[in-house]
């Protein structure tokens, strides 16, 4: 199965269809790695494994790659789900980049186009593990006291690398508002009320957006356990909205628009 | 100062222990922490992590924390008056830290204490004492033997203690700090054995000479595609620069309104785009090949070349939690593979 995917990389790359083929590579020990093939004799060292997780939609909007030229990104399923959001969010536009789709089996599937990833996401399971279910019920049946406590632990271990919106295929702001100094809106140090400030606000600014690869939990050197967060929202915007990020071009963003049914009984 | 060599029984280290936290001094120790090893405050070396090669973040918050205040200032009508937030900072030990994050501190001096010695860090660091564990174990991401150290060096450390076959720890008490923390329970050092030191050591071996690396680097700055091919994977955030013992770059941030405020000193890293964000607009590395090629060259070019320290100790964090496998060791074997 892998020779198909090195096949199909080659063919794009000989035939000048794509600069780079955005993939995964061999890694240090049982890691992969992120492999950029820019040559055709790269595409041979493509692999792809139960290893692989990382989302390389991250990359789609890094201004070094897009430097490169018209890429190529191999997909799983979670890097399909965030090219669509990138593309409902106007990063990246159909026919400028080419999907090798995988499926979690490592099967090559056929993308033409975001219909056609559409159609094949339709299909797929995004239902939480039984595991992931068990840890948010674990949070949600703590009272609000324990549940402060908990995420001010797990805050405190916040060093601020940003490493979680580094690793995030939908943290692709130019310009983060952590950033922003005039006005400071959220304080840049990692003490208390700066580590609690950065990620609600992140868990806010993904909620409706993030398409739960996990990258941000899996990028985290201090183990805080972001998922739980996004897991969180995103239930949340499901059960108020019926929507879902990531799986149309086109859908709305739940909390970008107005609509007059939508629900008041929020505000007390 | 001699080398004095004695023997630590595993079951003593637990009294120890009490008597370094009698003393006033407080223990930093690994501990786990959901799946992480990070050095917290521990009373008892139960508490601490078992079996660890290398702990996820360095020990260098004790000395560097990732967030301080400088100073605090209040504004009365015209008059801006500065409060100065010295105090006096508690006496540490660093516990169970490997012999490369023991040679980190000298590092961190060496910039702390170079044109314009910082008085906040050279306090806590003279009141921090450093026992070290020598490595049993090392993984692929070790070198400290091609920086100039290794699993059982004693550069750094006020003792290091070496796990025997036994258990017990062969101690190698090494400064006058070390031998103070032994001046607490001396009962509990007795005679050292015959048993060879070496033979209790991991093996790391040495990849690359630092004079070769420092060459190929001098060469290669201008080489574009080179650092363009290295860094396509990196992120740009700060996860290497923050787990290094030896990465000492920081953020001025003020907080305050009208009436004052205060001044703190935060933990930064040359991968950020921010980092060198000038206030014009303009970034003189703009591009996160430039700021990877900073970060290689900081460490294995310019601090050797201007404070006579290397920037790395070869602990290998950095490559151990990249979230995009960024491998340390690897690059540099790939530079030394330069012509």
């Amino acid at each position: 199965m892998m020779d198909e995917l090195r096949k199909k990389a080659k063919e794009l790359l000989l035939a000048g269809a794509v600069k780079v083929v955005i993939g995964y590579g061999k890694g240090s020990g049982k890691k992969a790695r992120p492999l950029f093939a820019r040559r055709p004799e790269q595409a041979d060292k493509l692999i792809f494994d139960g290893s692989c997780q990382q989302n390389l939609a991250v990359y789609l909007t890094k201004p070094e790659l897009k430097a490169l030229g018209r890429p190529a990104i191999v997909a799983a399923l979670p890097a399909m789900r965030a090219i669509l959001q990138l593309a409902m969010e106007n990063q990246v536009a159909e026919g400028l980049l080419v999907v090798i789709g995988l499926s979690p089996e490592g099967k090559l599937i056929e993308l033409p186009d975001f219909k056609a990833m559409e159609d094949y996401l339709a299909g797929a399971a995004l239902e939480l593990t039984a595991e992931q279910k068990a840890k948010l019920e674990k949070i949600e049946k703590m009272s609000p006291e324990e549940r402060r406590q908990y995420w001010q632990d797990q805050f405190a271990k916040c060093i601020k690398c940003y490493a979680c919106r580094a690793a995030c295929p939908m943290c692709y702001c130019a310009s983060c508002l952590v950033e922003c100094n005039q006005p400071q809106w959220v304080p840049a140090p990692s003490h208390a009320i700066g580590n609690l400030q950065w990620h609600v606000i992140r868990a806010m600014h993904l909620a409706g957006r993030c398409v739960d690869c996990g990258d941000c939990e899996r990028a985290c050197p201090a183990g805080i356990p972001l998922s739980l967060l996004n897991q969180k929202l995103a239930a949340e915007v499901f059960k108020n909205f019926k929507a879902r990020a990531g799986l149309s071009a086109k859908q709305e963003y739940a909390l970008g628009v107005f609509k007059p049914e939508d629900k008041e009984n929020f505000i007390k | 100062m001699s080398l004095d060599i004695k023997l630590l029984k595993k079951e003593s280290l637990e009294q120890w222990f009490g008597k370094i936290s009698a003393s006033g001094r407080r223990i930093l120790a690994p501990v786990e922490r959901g799946g992480k090893v990070l050095f917290e405050e521990v009373s008892s070396p139960a508490e601490m992590a078992g079996d660890y090669i290398q702990t996820t973040l360095s020990a260098k918050s004790a000395v560097f924390p990732r967030c301080e205040e400088l100073f605090g200032y209040a504004l009365e009508g015209k008059e801006v008056k500065l409060e100065e937030r010295k105090k006096e900072p508690q006496p540490t030990v660093v516990f169970g830290c490997r012999p490369c994050d023991a040679a980190s501190f000298a590092i961190l001096n060496s910039v702390f204490s170079w044109d314009c010695p910082d008085e906040l860090f050279k306090q806590r660091l003279d009141k921090t004492a450093v026992v070290s564990i020598s490595c049993k174990k090392s993984d692929q991401y070790c070198f400290c033997a091609s920086v100039g150290g290794g699993p059982g060096d004693t550069k750094g450390s006020d003792v290091l203690l070496t796990e025997l076959g036994s258990g017990d720890y062969l101690a190698e008490v090494i400064t006058d700090k070390g031998k103070k923390l032994v001046a607490l329970a001396p009962e509990l050092f007795g005679a050292a054995p015959a048993e060879d030191k070496a033979k209790n050591l991991a093996k790391v071996p040495k990849e690359f000479d630092l004079k070769a690396l420092s060459e190929k680097l001098g060469r290669l700055f201008d080489n574009n595609e080179f650092w363009l091919e290295q860094s396509l994977g990196c992120l740009g955030c700060g996860a290497c620069a923050f787990a290094c013992p030896a990465c000492v770059c920081f953020d001025l941030q003020d907080e305050g309104n009208k009436k004052g405020g205060r001044r703190l000193r935060c933990w930064d890293s040359c991968g950020f785009a921010l980092f060198t964000l000038h206030a014009s607009g303009h970034n003189p590395r703009p591009a996160q090949s430039q700021r990877w090629r900073q970060r290689v060259m900081h460490k294995f070019g310019y601090l050797p070349d201007r404070l006579n320290y290397l920037g790395c100790v070869g602990c290998g964090r950095c490559s151990r939690l990249c979230p995009a496998d960024m491998n340390l060791l690897e690059h540099l074997k790939e530079i030394m593979n330069r012509d």
